[in-house]
């Protein structure tokens, strides 16, 4: 065994199966980070939040399927070895998301659009939900024993990784571009979809050198692999209950925790606390950058103390201190927190000017543009929108100047007002620390996360074993967190109350961390299995 | 702390049930209040919830069963004992 360890080297097979699944990850996270863009490209323009929501329900059934593609690779991974099942996945993720930036938009070809995306979503779905157990399997199966939390850890790294990359690509590509081109039906937001082949390739290229994990091979030399891995892993009652108890004293809650300090926290202060689009992913990009080596180290630590408590700790943290914790985000963004600059140069600049409906000719919209400047360096700037409905059709050559108030039927009684905050140093950093701590949590939960699993469950079935949990726990229970927040904040909403509670969608990660942590507590050991050969 | 895993397995095979209860009953509230123009959508979004959350509560269900069973009472050490 130590002559094949000898044989691989180690740190080629972390950085092979890392990038393989850093890249996957980035293609599974670009869709979630340009869910905005994505609404308004592939569903009617007028949906409004249905076509948001619709695409959080696509979004979330690129999650959901992930546990069907656990079992489908996992399966695969265990008959035919773990190095061709990963190769297979990463190249059905790399082309799904290829083709996602060549559907056309609905303006195009209608509901074929949103159809089109649903089945590369869907292929997505299923191409992660077999990759992550394979590489994890392949790391841990490598890893010399004492050592599997640490080197297994730098697995943990890549999703983290992968949504930097992606965040990184996407601000990089709108910054050169501009919101407008960026925005465009064929516009720039496509260009992290097709970027993805070329990484998939370079990827794939370095994978096929690599040779099949030595337990694998081992056990298939003895002719003792698994002739069915599905029913071996689900249908014996031994197995069974340690895949409910992986799932439900671990990864359910590791999963939460992960999508809410990574996924929720942003979607939170783009979209309640309005940080302008660049500064919120900078915001992200900076605080995942400073907390990812503290997956290596909670890795490492595992192997010292085992991996229970310090997931269970991370777990625990988040209970305690999400709510503090998305408080504070509102209140370090308030306006009434903070002092106005009184200058006219600066403060209270508004303009109006009127735009006419390109297709109804009764319609037009006078925007009007106000910035607020504060003594901390903040900028707020005001869009309002009021809608002017016209008596009669405007005539084409008729100038603004010409139309009085006897032409106008009715003006919106609601205008539409748009806020765009940009904050000042101090603020900004007090951001970025807050998205820390929930990215140290994950880290805290996810870091030991592979090689617990790997532990848990037997050689031959482990990929099947170990897939299916991780995905129900990560995909199904953690992608969820975005799509459900939401869902629970509308459904505060009230004529009372038109925003609703604002924090009220993090009780779903809270009550789902709690029921985990009790459940991990209780039933768990902290005993670290020195020996994953049998 | 065997007899506490024994007795929170009958509080997780009661929370089971519950949480689908729950959900039906969110489901047909919402469903009912929503405005024609999203009620397509409310019910999409309802539907992939139920068809989410009842297969996991069911399997919550077997977990609390065998907890309050005492298969858990000893965690395998080897894999022998799984295989």
């Amino acid at each position: 065994m130590s002559q094949e360890i000898k044989q691989n080297n180690i740190a080629f097979v972390i950085g092979a199966s890392s990038v393989g699944t850093l890249i996957e990850w980035y293609d599974f996270y670009i869709f979630g980070m340009l869910a905005t863009i994505i609404s308004k490209q592939f569903f009617p323009a007028d949906a409004g939040t249905a076509a948001l929501l619709s695409t959080l329900a696509i979004f979330a059934a690129g999650f959901i399927v992930r546990p069907f593609g656990a079992l489908v690779f996992g399966r695969l991974g265990d008959l035919i070895g773990r190095k061709h099942t990963f190769l297979l996945t990463l190249i059905i993720m790399g082309g799904s998301t290829f083709a996602i930036g060549l559907v056309p938009g609905y303006a195009t070809i209608g509901w074929a659009a949103p159809i089109l995306v649903l089945i590369l979503r869907l292929l997505q779905g299923l191409a992660l939900g077999g990759e992550y157990g394979g590489a994890a399997t392949y790391v841990a199966e490598h890893a010399p024993a004492g050592q599997r939390g640490f080197w297994t850890s730098w697995i943990q790294t890549t999703a983290t990784l992968g949504l930097f990359l992606a965040l990184g690509i996407i601000i990089l590509v709108r910054t050169n571009q501009g919101v407008e081109k960026f925005s465009a039906e064929w516009g720039g937001w496509r260009y992290p979809f097709w970027i993805s082949i070329l990484l998939v390739g370079v990827s794939v290229l370095i994978r096929m050198r690599m040779s099949e994990s030595p337990m694998f091979s081992k056990l298939k030399s003895e002719g003792k692999t698994s002739a069915n891995p599905l029913k071996e892993s689900f249908g014996n009652k031994a197995n069974f209950k340690m895949v409910l108890l992986a799932l439900f004293g671990a990864v359910m809650g590791q999963g939460v925790v992960w999508y809410t300090g990574q996924f929720y926290a942003q979607s939170f202060i783009e979209t309640v606390c309005k940080v302008e689009f660049v500064q919120s992913r900078n915001i992200m990009l900076i605080a995942i950058l400073m907390a990812t080596p503290c997956f290596v180290l909670f890795g490492w630590l595992s192997d010292k103390v085992g991996r229970k408590w310090i997931m269970l700790i991370g777990m625990l943290a988040a209970v305690l201190t999400y709510r503090p914790i998305y408080k504070e985000f509102i209140n370090i963004t308030s306006a009434a927190n903070r002092t106005k600059i009184v200058d006219a140069r600066l403060t209270s600049t508004m303009t109006g000017f009127p735009i006419f409906d390109a297709k109804d000719k009764t319609k037009m919209y006078i925007k009007q543009e106000a910035d607020t400047t504060y003594y901390d360096g903040s900028v707020f700037k005001y869009y309002r929108t009021d809608t002017i409905i016209l008596k009669a059709p405007r005539e084409e050559a008729r100038p603004i100047t010409l139309i009085n108030p006897d032409m106008i039927q009715y003006s919106s009684p609601k205008p539409n007002l748009v806020v765009e905050k940009t904050l000042g140093h101090a603020a900004y950093w007090d951001m970025i620390w807050l998205v820390f701590i929930q990215i140290v949590y994950v880290t805290m939960v996810y870091g030991p996360i592979a090689a617990f699993l790997v532990e848990m469950f037997p050689t031959k079935i482990r990929y099947t074993s170990m897939s299916l949990p991780y995905h129900i726990g990560n995909g199904v229970f953690g992608g969820l967190v975005p799509f459900l927040g939401t869902l629970i904040v509308e459904f505060t909403k009230n004529s009372a109350h038109p925003a609703g509670d604002s924090l009220a969608g993090l009780w779903y990660p809270i009550g789902v961390a709690s029921v985990c942590f009790i459940i991990g507590l209780i039933y768990l050991t902290n005993k670290i299995d020195k020996n994953v050969m049998d | 702390m065997n007899t506490i895993k024994k007795l929170l397995g009958y509080v997780w095979m009661l929370i089971a049930p519950s949480i689908i209860l729950f959900l039906v009953y969110e489901a047909y509230d919402k469903i009912s209040k929503a405005t024609a123009a999203l009620q397509s959508n409310v019910i999409l979004q309802w539907v992939i919830i139920l068809l989410i959350f009842t297969p996991i509560c069911v399997g919550f269900f077997i977990f609390g069963t065998y907890a309050s069973k005492g298969e858990y009472d000893h965690l395998p050490a080897s894999s022998a004992e799984i295989e």
